[in-house]
């Protein structure tokens, strides 16, 4: 499929356009507020809420015997919440940690759901084919009411979280001292939680319950890279979080078994794999061209220090030393020259016979400086 | 005299485990004050009781007269450094800022004014030219002045402050004893809880020594001797006996304590 | 019950056993989650090792498997290393990938075969019996028996081996380090094992409930005793009860019997929650309805105490006081002042408190205990 023809596609095909949206809503949402889980150190929290969530659809779906998106989703929040209040009040109450309720809770809410689905799919009725979609996600069986359903949740979270910017910013840097002013931080943190659980429960459909944590996790991660600032960060977050769902959703329609929920896992780590590397300031890449930098920097400062001290002791900063001297100090030997050859261009030493150095005015000047620095760091 | 913050009878419990037992402390208004004792003698706890961030289970805290909630806007808290994550996406101006919140009430942004003001606070901190810089990049010295300014950028009477000196370098130290003493010379009331015993005659005039119980609070001259030492630390002998045996049933009681 | 359901029961007893080993270390070492990472990442392993060797209970793949898992947790500590990321961040990251592209391969390439994504989920604990093991025309039982008992066998001799070293890291691994084992070796000698484990495991029960048997059981035991060695026996028989119980749960409701197993192993966890002896909330609230008169006792006698010979003793030891000075209910301060006097502490006269000589010892005593 050439590009053009996808695009045309895009505007006109009702399925593919559908799938796009929804794609859309679900990692703009997910993506946002998964900023907040990742900074408040919940990343495994959403893999506990989305597994827990299988249980609620299906009890959603038994009790009702409704497809209907909302009627599910809302049975997933409620499982999700309850999953997370039972975690909470096990670290609580027990001395069993975290990680361990965590993974409990997930896998026992997950096996619960199993039962169920496996319940559901031997009725003899044959409405209820297609439960199973929430396992690993279908995002060409979203229907438009999905996708509208989807994005009415979505609107309500990302509002919710705008117009408690300031609060839910203390919330995740720091909760005490927002305490100390006033605002009800536990009432918050019980409405930021609702919220990341809606962010989970919308992208079921699409991403599916065993992987929509990475949809939590992984645009926010990326996202960290690139910026210093909550802002920014939460937008490309939500940004990489739609870019992810919208390929990875059009690749697995458009190719048949590929199914969505990997494939967007897929495009969203990718996209982090690249932040981690190539991300300014933070990616490693650009981090490992600036230690080089640095460390050849330094090399240069502390041959000119040397230089410097063997200067004094004859009382003249001036004086020349055998190239082997300063091999002596130096802590690479084949380096040496090279150095000398970095600093003659830059035109703080210069060469007195065949073998030795000698350090300029610059270069007294420049070693000066380098002491006096090394003496003030640290202030 | 006139009490800034009043202390009367407060007990403070993880469930079974007293954290202070019956404290009364009056803090006089205008003081300079530290709160020293050995670890786990409840000073931090002491703090966040004034604060309202823990349970109490008996007694209470007045700010001049009144009930905390009612007086928040008088008091600005400095909380331990370690209490937050520095790697958190944001700026030094934007930390300090966060001192304006309480005024700005639920939905006001912050404009034009909490920027200067922020400002302001961080000039006083001598850390003026940092405002953009993100906050991981700061040393544990830079990282409390950031905290020193929200709280002043708070503008409050009284300043309660979570080991302020902890981890930072010389240059610091003198800095943020100057801005005490500075605040002090403007009538505001100031309690530290400390750990050098050495500096306390040096830097405050008033003290309270605490573990578990309150053994004596005063102007330094009078309450910091050796006898009242000797009570707030002595107990460490029976510290170490009392945790000897079977750290697991420790480990226990610190899981409820988390069960308030 | 058929031969078969016997055959499954053994099975799934094994499965449990065998997972609840490793499950105690990973639930000490605060692990947990690691067990969800390496149980979804081998994942690709398997695949992977299928498409080499297209046996699927060859012990190559098992061992090929594990590698991957055991490559899942270096990963994630190489990524912790950069610090670009948060710890917990780190794990939601990884395995979710390697996970991704395991079922992408299944389902484009090995649709047909024995693989499939549902297998993955559920596992195929039903159809274990029918893959058996035959030596020269003779029925020997079900492979799958002797998979499991075999990698039991590996967790039994690794844990007895190295005991004392699994013992000593788990509970200070600063220790370990000082008396020469190398914390790093026990590590990943454990993640090796889990690797393993939830290899085997996984064709049986599936991904997500190895997590199931390997994190609940231990969890359940951790509230019921203190010895690592209980611990380890205690985790092995819920996870059996588990099993057993969680095959009938199935059969009753006709259900995915990996996922009754977890549903069983939760409802497990849940009774010995409320009702350990201990450690259970019952247990607690009982013991804290009991402690609280005495902590209120004790919090009036120091209190009087405190203000003996005090200017303001008078008006601290008004009953009608305690109210406004401790900020007590009025019933309340009542109750605790007929306790205090039923045991001796003090003695109220007309509205007054006082300490008795008993009284005062026992609040200075309660004074000297409590401080740090």
């Amino acid at each position: 499929m050439d590009i053009l023809s996808l695009l045309n596609d895009l505007l006109f095909d009702y399925t593919l356009r559908t799938v796009a949206l929804g794609s859309a809503v679900l990692g703009i949402v997910s993506g946002a507020l998964g900023s907040y889980a990742v900074l408040r150190k919940q990343s495994l929290l959403g893999d506990a809420m989305s597994h827990a969530a299988l249980p609620g659809i299906a009890i959603a779906f038994l009790l009702t015997g409704s497809k209907i998106s909302l009627v599910l989703i809302l049975g997933a929040a409620i499982a999700g919440w309850i999953a997370t209040l039972i975690i909470m009040s096990i670290v609580r109450t027990t001395r069993i940690k975290y990680d361990t309720a965590l993974g409990m809770i997930l896998s026992v809410f997950f096996g619960f759901g199993l039962v169920l689905l496996t319940i559901i799919q031997k009725r003899p009725d044959a409405t209820q084919a297609g439960l199973d979609k929430f396992l690993f996600g279908q995002a060409a069986a979203l229907l438009e009411r999905d996708v509208i359903t989807m994005a009415l949740l979505g609107s309500v979270a990302i509002a919710t979280m705008l117009v408690f910017w300031k609060q839910f910013k203390l919330l995740s840097f720091d909760p005490d001292f927002g305490a100390t002013l006033g605002f009800p931080m536990r009432f918050l943190d019980v409405v930021l939680t609702t919220l990341i659980v809606i962010a989970i429960v919308t992208g079921l459909q699409t991403v599916g319950v065993v992987l929509m944590s990475a949809m939590i996790v992984a645009p926010a991660s990326a996202a960290r890279q690139w910026t210093d600032r909550l802002g920014p960060m939460i937008f490309l977050s939500a940004a990489f979080g739609a870019l992810a769902g919208v390929s990875g959703a059009l690749l697995s329609s458009s190719i048949s078994r590929l199914p969505t929920g990997p494939t967007i896992v897929l495009c969203v780590s990718a996209i982090v794999v690249l932040s981690i590397f190539l991300a300014p300031a933070r990616g490693l890449v650009w981090s490992w061209f600036r230690d080089r930098r640095n460390r050849g920097r330094l090399r240069l400062e502390g041959m000119l220090e040397d230089l410097y001290s063997l200067a004094l002791q004859h009382k003249d900063p001036g004086h020349a030393h055998p190239v082997s001297v300063l091999r002596l100090m130096s802590a690479d030997k084949g380096g040496v020259d090279n150095s000398l050859r970095k600093l003659e261009e830059q035109g703080l030493v210069r060469r007195v016979k065949s073998e030795d150095w000698a350090l300029t005015k610059e270069g007294i000047e420049h070693a000066r400086q380098i002491i006096k620095l090394g003496v003030g760091e640290g202030q | 005299m006139k009490y800034a913050i009043e202390v009367e009878d407060l007990t403070v419990a993880y469930k079974e485990k007293p954290v202070l037992w019956d404290v009364d402390l009056n803090v006089p208004e205008g003081v300079l004050m530290s709160i020293v004792g050995p670890n786990g003698a409840g000073k931090t706890t002491l703090i966040k009781a004034m604060l309202g961030l823990v349970n109490t289970a008996a007694g209470r805290v007045s700010i001049y007269g009144k009930p905390y909630s009612k007086q928040r806007s008088l008091v600005g808290y400095v909380p331990q450094r370690g209490s937050v994550d520095w790697d958190f996406p944001t700026s030094v101006g934007d930390v300090v800022m966060m001192g304006r919140y309480g005024a700005l009430g639920w939905l006001k942004r912050p404009g034009k004014r909490e920027v200067e003001l922020s400002l302001r606070a961080l000039e006083k901190v001598g850390m003026a030219k940092y405002a953009d810089r993100q906050i991981s990049q700061l040393s544990g010295g830079q990282q409390q002045r950031v905290f020193l300014a929200r709280a002043l950028v708070q503008d409050a009477k009284i300043y309660l402050m979570d080991e302020p000196f902890q981890g930072v370098d010389a240059t610091t130290e003198r800095a943020i004893v100057t801005l005490l003493q500075e605040l002090r010379a403007a009538g505001k009331t100031v309690v530290v809880v400390h750990h050098d015993l050495q500096t306390v005659p040096e830097y405050f005039d008033w003290t309270a020594l605490l573990n578990v119980r309150l053994i004596a609070s005063g102007p330094v001259d009078t309450v910091f001797t050796e006898e009242n030492l000797r009570l707030t630390y002595g107990g460490r002998v029976s510290f170490i006996k009392h945790n000897g045996h079977n750290t697991d049933s420790d480990q226990e009681k610190r899981a409820e304590a988390g069960g308030i | 019950m058929s031969g078969e359901q016997i055959e499954i029961q053994i099975i799934a007893s094994l499965v449990a056993v065998t997972c609840a080993i490793p499950g105690v270390f990973l639930v000490l070492r605060r692990m947990a989650m690691m067990s969800d990472a390496i149980s979804h990442a081998i994942l690709l392993g398997i695949v992977l090792a299928f498409f080499a060797i297209h046996d699927i209970s060859s012990p190559l793949l098992i061992i090929g498997a594990a590698l991957s898992g055991v490559l899942t947790v270096s990963i994630v500590e190489l990524l912790n290393k950069t610090k670009l990321v948060k710890e917990d961040a780190a794990i939601g990251l990884v395995f979710p990938v390697l996970f991704s592209i395991g079922v992408i391969l299944i389902a484009r390439y090995a649709w047909s075969i024995h693989l499939d994504v549902h297998a993955v989920l559920l596992g195929e604990l039903a159809f274990a019996p029918f893959d058996r093991l035959t030596v020269g025309g003779f029925d020997l039982g079900p492979k799958s028996l002797y998979v499991m008992g075999t990698i039991l066998l590996i967790n039994l001799i690794f844990i007895l081996l190295f005991y004392k070293e699994l013992k000593i890291s788990t509970f200070d691994a600063g220790l370990a380090a000082a008396l020469g084992f190398s914390p790093g070796l026990i590590h990943y000698g454990l993640m090796g094992l889990v690797s393993v484990t939830a290899v085997g495991a996984f064709d049986a029960v599936g991904s997500i409930l190895v997590v199931a048997l390997m994190v609940t059981p231990p969890a359940a035991a951790y509230l019921l005793t203190d010895k690592l060695s209980y611990m380890i026996i205690l985790s092995a028989v819920i996870g059996v009860v588990s099993a057993i119980s969680g095959f009938w749960l199935a059969i009753l409701l006709d259900a995915n019997i990996a996922g009754s197993m977890a549903t069983m192993a939760g409802l497990v966890f849940l009774i010995v929650f409320l009702f350990a002896p201990d450690r259970g909330i019952v247990a607690i609230a009982r013991r804290r309805s009991r402690q609280r008169w005495e902590f209120a006792g004790k919090m009036l006698a120091i209190h009087l105490l405190n203000h003996e010979g005090t200017p303001d003793e008078k008006r601290e030891s008004q009953v009608e006081h305690l109210e406004e000075n401790l900020c007590w209910k009025e019933g309340f301060a009542n109750k605790v002042i007929k306790y205090a006097e039923s045991k001796g502490i003090l003695i109220h006269d007309r509205g007054m408190l006082r300490l008795t000589g008993y009284g005062r010892e026992y609040a200075m005593k309660s004074v000297t205990d409590e401080s740090t």
